[in-house]
């Protein structure tokens, strides 16, 4: 990181934690007797706590999505949030006009009680015994987190992909705390194709002759190798054929081949670096969890498949954004969501994103889609403003 | 708002819900919902006119029309509109058929090709017709299919389609006697309103 911090950027964050006392009940059947999330927030609360913004992170992020948690050079501490190109003064979700809040969910390995976290009944890391949660469960607790910081309706709730999930859900569950809802690169359940995908990223973990049924961390250990080749496989399914194409085609290691299993093309190469520096910010265990949260979500099937139905609750307006090369969240699956809320008769506008991007588009600050994104908000901004007068 | 789109105001009942393909700025969907308080979304591919509709709070979705409506269910729509446009895809007669079955009626407005100054212009100059309300040339237009009025009607009749009501008015809307009584020949715009 420079020196400076850009003068676009939310600067110096520092997370906070809230701690609950009232247990949370799980849709596994089990509660959480007392858990901890942490969270970031960035810009101003109004005075009638009516400019908020709740930003959901997808299967591997965290609460800090914007800012810097330090300006000393090469930490880890010192990158800019993971969706820091559109969260700021003047960007797409504007600090200016929206009091932003990023949380690490229930689960997770970066501050929130998971299974890194102390089970307090047996005083012993939780691990694999950490129950599984659900889309609902995190909603459930994202709206304590919001009771508590005093925010009774969202001006807008925003995610990509697992984090549209979560916007989708508020939409359904609490349709009086959300009045737009950003939905990016998401679908309404997983695919066969994409469960597949998660059980064999689970299975790497759990073969990991390291993982020990979970219970690694009391073995001082961690199963790198599942949860690098889990992240491997992950990778692959976030890019487009076309942009790992660009990106490194055949570019070789050597000038010529050298007929062995050591790394001949740089795609190899990334892959390797992209799974080793995972497994040193993220939780075997919470990767898992996360995978199944993905597969768990279905909301139609409270309706016996008819999303429509489900989503007729929604009350708020809807900006819907897939992008064309993403084939992990395809557009089509996109426009089964903007299907059903035409059939439930919902406002809502959708975007379908030009980009090579493949899934990961939906982190990269393609101008149409921060301008699409920066005008569906202002307007969300505008109305907030005439409501104060 | 453009002059064709104050015309079929007149035409359209209020809280009805409505699809607009092709829907550009939005402007006809506003007036709409701001003054009619109808429900409805527009079916656009144009970034800018995507964005302008978001802007004002136009539902609006990006989709190609020209693959298909089979996501929206028959009879879904109170109406389905579209104006200036359907000289621009590629199967006009089977996207009305698309129309009609979304929606329980339909109102299309498009250029009259039957025009007399286009007539004229192709018969004196020998060129297709260039004109201030269709400024392209022949290989950059996005119009790719020509037709009259007339050739409308007849379309309409081969495939029993009702015609509710039309109009044909000239490039500032005006709506005079020799039109009325000649539209093929004195119209620029053709309004439909049909059903099945």
């Amino acid at each position: 990181m420079s020196d400076a911090i850009p003068v676009d950027s939310v600067g110096i964050v520092t997370p906070q934690i809230a701690l609950f006392e009232t247990p949370l009940a799980l849709s596994c059947g089990q509660a959480l007797s007392s858990y901890q999330l942490i969270y970031e927030t960035y810009g101003t609360l109004n005075e009638r706590a009516s400019n908020a913004i709740l930003v959901c992170h997808a299967l591997s992020g965290d609460h800090h999505a914007a800012g810097y948690h330090t300006m000393a050079d090469g930490s880890r501490e010192s990158k800019p949030g993971w969706w820091d190109s559109a969260i700021g003064p003047g960007k797409a979700i504007d600090t200016n006009h929206f009091f932003v809040i990023s949380l690490n969910n229930l689960g997770g390995c970066c501050g929130s009680t998971g299974p890194t976290s102390i089970n307090p009944e047996t005083k012993q890391v939780w691990g694999a015994d950490f129950p599984i949660v659900t889309v609902e469960d995190w909603v459930e607790s994202q709206a304590r987190l919001a009771d508590k910081l005093g925010i009774k309706t969202f001006a807008a709730i925003v995610g990509g992909s697992l984090g549209g999930m979560q916007v989708l859900e508020w939409s359904i569950r609490f349709p009086d705390r959300i009045k737009a809802a950003v939905v990016i690169a998401s679908a309404p359940k997983l695919s066969t194709q994409n469960i597949a995908f998660n059980e064999v990223a689970r299975q790497s973990i759990r073969r990991d002759p390291d993982f020990f049924n979970g219970q690694y961390l009391d073995n001082n250990t961690v199963p790198t190798n599942g949860l690098g080749l889990a992240r491997m496989l992950g990778h692959i399914t976030y890019l487009s054929g076309d942009a790992m194409n660009a990106k490194f085609g055949r570019q070789m290691r050597h000038d010529s081949y050298q007929y062995n299993y050591d790394i001949e093309f740089e795609v190899e190469s990334y892959l390797r670096y992209q799974g080793e520096a995972f497994t040193k910010r993220f939780d075997a265990n919470t990767y898992m969890l996360m995978t199944k949260t993905l597969d768990y979500f279905d909301p139609a099937a409270r309706a016996n498949g008819n999303l429509a139905a489900v989503l007729k609750r929604a009350q708020c307006e809807f900006l819907l954004v897939s992008f064309t090369t993403d084939w992990r969240f395809s557009p089509e699956r996109s426009e089964e969501i903007v299907n059903a809320l035409i059939k439930a008769g919902k406002q809502v506008s959708y975007a379908k994103i030009t980009s090579e991007g493949g899934h990961d588009a939906f982190l990269f600050p393609i101008p149409r889609y921060m301008t699409a994104l920066n005008t569906f908000l202002t307007r969300v901004a505008n109305r907030l403003a005439t409501e104060t007068n | 708002m453009r002059s064709d789109l104050e015309l079929i105001d007149e035409w359209i009942q209020p809280n009805i819900r409505v699809l607009d393909l092709a829907c550009g700025p939005g402007e006809l969907l506003q007036h709409l919902i701001d003054n009619k308080k109808i429900s409805g979304y527009g079916l656009e591919i144009d970034p800018d006119d995507l964005n302008t509709c978001i802007e004002k709070g136009v539902p609006v979705l990006e989709q190609n029309i020209d693959e298909g409506l089979q996501n929206f269910e028959d009879q879904s729509f109170d109406l389905v509109l579209m104006t200036h446009a359907l000289q621009q895809f590629r199967r006009p007669d089977l996207l009305i058929d698309e129309m009609l079955r979304i929606g329980k009626e339909c109102i299309i407005t498009f250029p009259n090709f039957g025009h007399w100054r286009s007539r004229l212009h192709l018969a004196l100059k020998g060129r297709m017709p260039v004109s201030e309300f269709l400024p392209y040339n022949w290989y950059d237009t996005p119009n790719i299919h020509f037709f009259t009025f007339q050739d409308f009607e007849r379309l309409c009749r081969e495939k029993d389609i009702k015609v509710l009501r039309w109009a044909a008015v000239d490039g500032h809307l005006r709506d005079h006697w020799w039109i009325r009584s000649m539209p093929n020949l004195f119209s620029e715009t053709a309004i439909f309103h049909i059903s099945r």
